[in-house]
C-alpha cells in the first residue's frame, strides 16, 4: 500500500470550523464574521469546505471559483490571515482543530462575501503595457529566442493574475495608486524577453512615483505567490535594471 | 433591461473566444461576454502542448499530422476540416510565437517539440515530435498570450456576463441570428445585445460528469442556449475520457508525461499498454488508453485497496526533465496527493476531458440549422462547435490548436459578414425567456436542491456513460436523467438577491447540464456500434456501414409543452482516406 492509500484506509472525517467574513450591501451596511461547522476530510481544499456550506447550508456564501487547482486564479483570499488559493491550500496545513478564518484579499473593495473589485487590479496590469513590443518586419518563421534567453524571464511567465501578491502588500494597502507587485511581474515578464523592444517604456513606466521604488521588500508577496514565483526578486531586478539600464 | 448594439458579440473569453476577438476587433465593432474574466478560462488549464507539423527537431509533415487526425478520430472526422486543421497548424502556432507566446526553445532557438498520444510519422510508424509546449503550461502561456495581445488591441471585455439566451428572428422563411441575452452577474440585470454576428466560443460542458479535468463553470451555456432555439447538436455522444487524472479528484496530468517518458503500470509493475498498443505503447491515443486501464481495473490489476487506479510512473525519468519540462503535475501531486513523482509513482484514472460534439458548424465557422442550410450571423469556435475535426475522439495537442485555426476563422468570417449585413429585428420581448427564468427560480419555493440534483447527475453519469456503455447502462441514464429533470422543475435558491447571485447561476447552470446529458444518453443509446470515445460493450465493433456518420440531435416541442430529442444523421465528409482497422 502506497502512503495515499494507507491514509485513505482510515475513517476521514474530521469537524472543523469556517469563520468566513460576511458582507452583503443589500443586507447590512457593515461586514460580519459567521461560522460554520462542517464534517469534511482534512485531506480536501478549503475550496470543497466552501463549497460543502454554498451547497448544503448556505446558498448565499458568494466567493469566485473556476479550475479547482490552482491554475485559473478565481479563488485568491485571506486564509488564517495569509493569501492563498482557496483551491491549493489543503484543511489538515491549516490547524484544522481551530477555526479556519476566510476573508477576501485586502486592499480591492469588497463587492459581496469573498468577492472584490478586481478591476482596479486589471487596470495596473493594463498600464503596464503586457504584450511584446517589435519594430520592424516579422520573420517568415518564428524568432529565434535561446534556451538560456527564454530562462532569463520563465520565473515571471506563471503568474495567473490572481491578485495574492499585490493584495498581500502593505504599501498597496496603504495607497491604491501603487502598481502593485502583479503588475510589475508582469513588466518583468516582458522586460527580460530578448524578444521584447519596449523595455525602456515599459522602465519609464514604473520609475514613476507609484512605481518599482514604492517596494518595500516587505517579501508578503513572494510568500503569497501560489504559483512559487519569486516576486520580491522580480521587483529587485526591475529596479537594478532602472538604474543600470542594463536588462 | 439595457439594449446595446454591437457589429459582433462574441460569446466567451478563453482560447477560441479571444482568438476570434483579435481579429474580429480588427474588423468590426466587437463586444465579448464572458462570464469569467478572460484568464480565469478553463485554455489556461490546457497542459502539454499544441501540434503543429513545424518539423523543427524532426521530419514532419501536415499531410501526416491530417492523416493522425482522422485516425485518431475513428474516421468520424469532416476529412476537408481535418485537412485545414493541419495544414493552417503551423502558422498558428508561429503567429502565437510572434504575438509573444514564450515557447520551451531547441538547441538552435527554434521552437521546441515533443511526442505525444496518436501522432506518428508515416501513418503510425513510430511517434512523431509535433507538439509545441511551453513546459506543462501551454494553454495557460496561449491565454495569457491572447489576452495580452486582446489587451493590446483594445477588445472590449464584458467581464462577469452570463449569456442566457440566443435570439433567433425568422426572416422569409429563414432562421437568423439577432443577438443574445445576457445576465450581469455583479447587478442581476438582464442586457439585451443586439449584433449582426453572434460567435459562440463558451467552451465546454464535462461538469455533468463527477470525475472531471473540467472546472466548475464548464457547464455548457452555450450548447443548451443554441439547443434550445433549436439548433441541433452533432455527436453529443462523444466524450473524451482523458487517461490520466489524479485518482478520485480527476485534476489533469498531461499526456506530455508519457511524452516524456512516463510509464502506466498496473498493480504487478507491469507496463501493461504494451498488451493493447504495441507500436505507439502509452502514447496510444486517449480512448485506447483509457479502456486499456479500465480493462486492467475490472480485471484484478488495479491498484490500491479497492483496486479501483493505475499509476503513472515518473521515477525513472531525472529529477531535472520532471523540473524542468513537467513542472506543474509534478506540483500538483505533491500538493493534493502528498506524493513526490521523483520517487513514487502516481495514482491515477481516466478523467472526464473534453466533448467532441457541440454546435455544428462548416470550415468557416458557421453554424447549421441542419445538414446543410447555414444560420446566418451565426458562428461558432472552440469546444462548444463540432466542426468536426475531432471526429469521435480527439488528438491530445488538437485542442489548442482547435481554438486557434478555428477561432480566428470564426473571427474573420463574423466580422466580415457584419461588415456587409443588417442588424436582423430583435424578437418581441428579447429578454422575456430570461427574464421568466430567472424570475421563477429566485422566487420558487420547491423543495428541490440544486447540489442534490447535479450531485445525482454526476454519479449517474460516471457510473453509466463513461468509458464502457451498455444499452442498459444508457437507458439506465436516459430514465434517471428524465427524473432529475422533472425534479429541477421544483428547485429554489436561497439567494434571493440581485448583487453576484451564484447561487441563482449554479440553478440556471444545472438547468443546461440536464438539457446536455440527456442529448448525449439518447445519441448514445441510438449509436449500436463501438467508435473513438464511444464504446458499446453490446456492440463492440466499429460499424461504417450503419454509422459512419454523424448524429445530429434535435429538440422538439409539443403543442403542449412537452420536450423530446428527435435524432437525424449527417454524412461523413471523405476525401482521401478510407477508413482501415484501427491499431496503434
Amino acid at each position: 500500500m502506497d502512503k495515499v492509500e494507507a491514509e485513505s484506509a482510515a475513517s476521514p472525517y474530521i469537524t472543523a470550523t469556517f469563520r468566513i467574513r460576511r458582507f452583503n450591501p443589500e443586507i447590512a451596511a457593515e461586514a460580519v464574521w459567521e461560522d460554520f461547522t462542517i464534517e469534511i476530510d482534512p485531506k480536501e481544499r478549503v475550496l470543497d469546505a466552501l463549497h460543502k456550506i454554498k451547497w448544503d447550508v448556505d446558498g448565499t456564501l458568494t466567493f469566485r471559483r473556476s479550475c479547482a487547482h490552482g491554475i485559473c486564479g478565481s479563488d485568491a483570499m485571506r486564509i488564517n490571515g495569509r493569501n492563498r488559493l482557496a483551491c491549493k491550500t489543503l484543511i489538515k496545513d491549516l490547524s484544522p482543530e481551530k477555526p479556519i478564518s476566510v476573508e477576501p484579499i485586502k486592499g480591492l473593495t469588497v463587492l459581496k462575501d469573498l468577492v472584490v473589485d478586481m478591476d482596479p487590479f486589471f487596470q495596473a496590469y493594463r498600464d503596464v503595457m503586457p504584450f511584446l513590443i517589435t519594430s520592424g518586419n516579422e520573420p517568415t518563421r518564428e524568432r529565434l529566442q535561446s534556451a538560456a534567453d527564454r530562462e532569463r524571464f520563465d520565473d515571471t511567465t506563471k503568474c495567473i493574475l490572481c491578485a495574492a501578491c499585490t493584495s498581500s502588500c502593505p504599501v498597496f494597502w496603504n495607497d491604491g495608486q501603487y502598481f502593485g507587485p502583479a503588475a510589475i511581474v508582469n513588466a518583468h515578464r516582458f522586460i527580460f524577453d530578448s524578444r521584447d523592444e519596449a523595455g525602456e517604456q515599459r522602465l519609464e513606466i514604473l520609475n514613476d512615483r507609484d512605481g518599482v521604488w514604492r517596494c518595500r521588500t516587505t517579501f508578503n508577496c513572494t510568500d503569497a505567490c501560489p504559483r512559487g514565483i519569486e516576486v520580491t526578486k522580480a521587483i529587485q531586478e526591475v529596479k537594478r535594471a532602472l538604474i543600470t539600464r542594463r536588462f | 433591461m439595457q439594449i446595446h448594439k454591437y457589429d459582433t458579440v462574441i460569446v466567451g473569453a478563453g482560447g477560441a473566444g479571444m482568438r476570434a476577438a483579435i481579429e474580429s476587433t480588427k474588423r468590426s465593432r466587437t463586444a465579448v461576454l464572458t462570464k469569467l474574466y478572460p484568464t480565469r478560462s478553463h485554455t489556461g488549464a490546457a497542459q502539454g502542448g499544441m501540434a503543429a507539423a513545424l518539423a523543427n527537431v524532426e521530419e514532419d509533415n501536415w499531410e501526416w499530422h491530417t492523416f493522425d487526425t482522422i485516425k485518431g478520430g475513428d474516421y468520424l472526422v469532416d476529412q476537408d476540416a481535418a485537412e485545414i486543421l493541419a495544414k493552417e497548424a503551423i502558422d498558428s502556432v508561429l503567429d502565437l510565437e510572434k504575438m509573444g507566446l514564450p515557447f520551451n526553445r531547441t538547441p538552435e532557438g527554434r521552437i521546441d517539440q515533443r511526442r505525444f498520444g496518436g501522432h506518428s510519422r508515416n501513418h503510425g510508424e513510430a511517434p512523431v515530435r509535433r507538439s509545441c509546449y511551453a513546459a506543462d503550461r501551454t494553454g495557460h502561456m496561449i491565454l495569457q498570450t491572447l489576452y495580452q495581445n486582446c489587451v493590446k488591441e483594445g477588445v472590449e471585455f464584458f467581464n462577469e456576463f452570463y449569456v442566457l439566451d440566443q435570439l433567433i428572428t425568422e426572416v422569409d422563411g429563414v432562421k437568423r441570428s439577432a443577438g443574445v441575452v445576457a445576465y450581469e452577474l455583479a447587478t442581476g440585470e438582464i442586457h439585451v445585445f443586439q449584433a449582426k454576428a453572434v460567435v459562440y466560443a463558451s467552451g465546454g460542458t464535462g461538469k455533468f460528469f463527477k470525475v472531471t479535468s473540467n472546472a466548475h463553470t464548464l457547464t455548457g451555456d452555450g450548447q443548451a442556449s443554441c439547443f434550445r432555439r433549436g439548433i441541433p447538436l452533432e455527436d453529443m455522444e462523444f466524450f473524451q475520457f482523458h487517461p490520466t487524472g489524479i485518482w478520485r479528484m480527476g485534476i489533469l496530468l498531461t499526456e506530455g508525461a508519457r511524452g516524456e517518458g512516463g510509464i502506466l503500470r498496473n498493480k504487478d509493475g507491469e507496463r501493461f499498454m504494451e498488451k493493447y498498443a504495441p507500436v505507439m505503447k502509452d502514447l496510444a491515443s486517449r480512448d485506447v488508453v483509457s479502456r486499456s486501464i479500465y480493462t486492467e481495473i475490472r480485471e484484478g490489476r488495479g491498484c490500491g485497496p479497492e483496486g479501483d487506479h493505475v499509476y503513472l510512473d515518473l521515477t525513472h525519468l531525472p529529477p531535472e526533465q520532471l523540473d524542468a519540462k513537467l513542472p506543474d503535475i509534478t506540483e500538483f501531486a505533491r500538493t493534493y496527493l502528498g506524493i513526490e513523482p521523483y520517487t513514487d509513482p502516481i495514482p491515477i484514472q481516466p478523467t472526464a476531458h473534453y466533448a467532441m460534439g457541440g454546435i455544428p458548424t462548416n470550415v468557416e465557422g458557421e453554424v447549421l440549422a441542419d445538414n446543410t442550410t447555414v444560420v446566418p450571423g451565426l458562428y461558432a469556435a472552440g469546444e462548444v462547435a463540432c466542426v468536426s475535426v475531432h471526429g469521435a475522439n480527439r488528438l491530445g495537442t488538437n485542442s489548442l490548436l482547435d481554438i486557434n485555426v478555428f477561432g480566428r476563422r470564426a473571427g474573420i468570417a463574423a466580422a466580415d459578414y457584419a461588415s456587409k449585413a443588417d442588424f436582423v429585428e430583435l424578437p418581441e420581448n428579447p429578454a422575456e425567456f430570461v427574464a421568466t427564468e430567472v424570475e421563477r427560480l429566485r422566487d420558487a419555493t420547491g423543495d428541490e436542491r440544486v447540489s442534490d440534483i447535479r450531485r445525482e447527475l454526476q454519479e449517474c453519469m460516471d457510473a453509466n456513460v463513461m468509458v464502457f456503455r451498455t444499452e442498459q447502462t444508457i437507458k439506465t441514464a436516459v430514465e434517471k436523467i428524465g427524473e432529475l429533470r422533472a425534479r429541477y422543475k421544483n428547485v429554489s435558491v436561497q439567494d434571493k438577491g440581485k448583487r453576484f447571485n451564484t447561487d441563482l447561476l449554479e440553478a440556471i447552470e444545472l438547468g443546461n447540464l440536464l438539457d446536455l446529458a440527456e442529448v448525449m444518453a439518447v445519441s448514445a443509446l441510438a449509436r449500436k456500434e463501438s467508435r473513438g470515445g464511444h464504446y458499446r460493450e453490446d456492440y463492440p465493433n466499429r460499424d461504417d456501414v450503419n454509422f459512419m456518420r454523424h448524429t445530429m440531435a434535435y429538440r422538439e416541442t409539443e403543442s403542449d409543452g412537452s420536450e423530446s430529442i428527435r435524432l437525424d444523421y449527417k454524412p461523413v465528409v471523405t476525401t482521401r482516406y478510407q477508413p482501415m482497422e484501427r491499431k496503434y
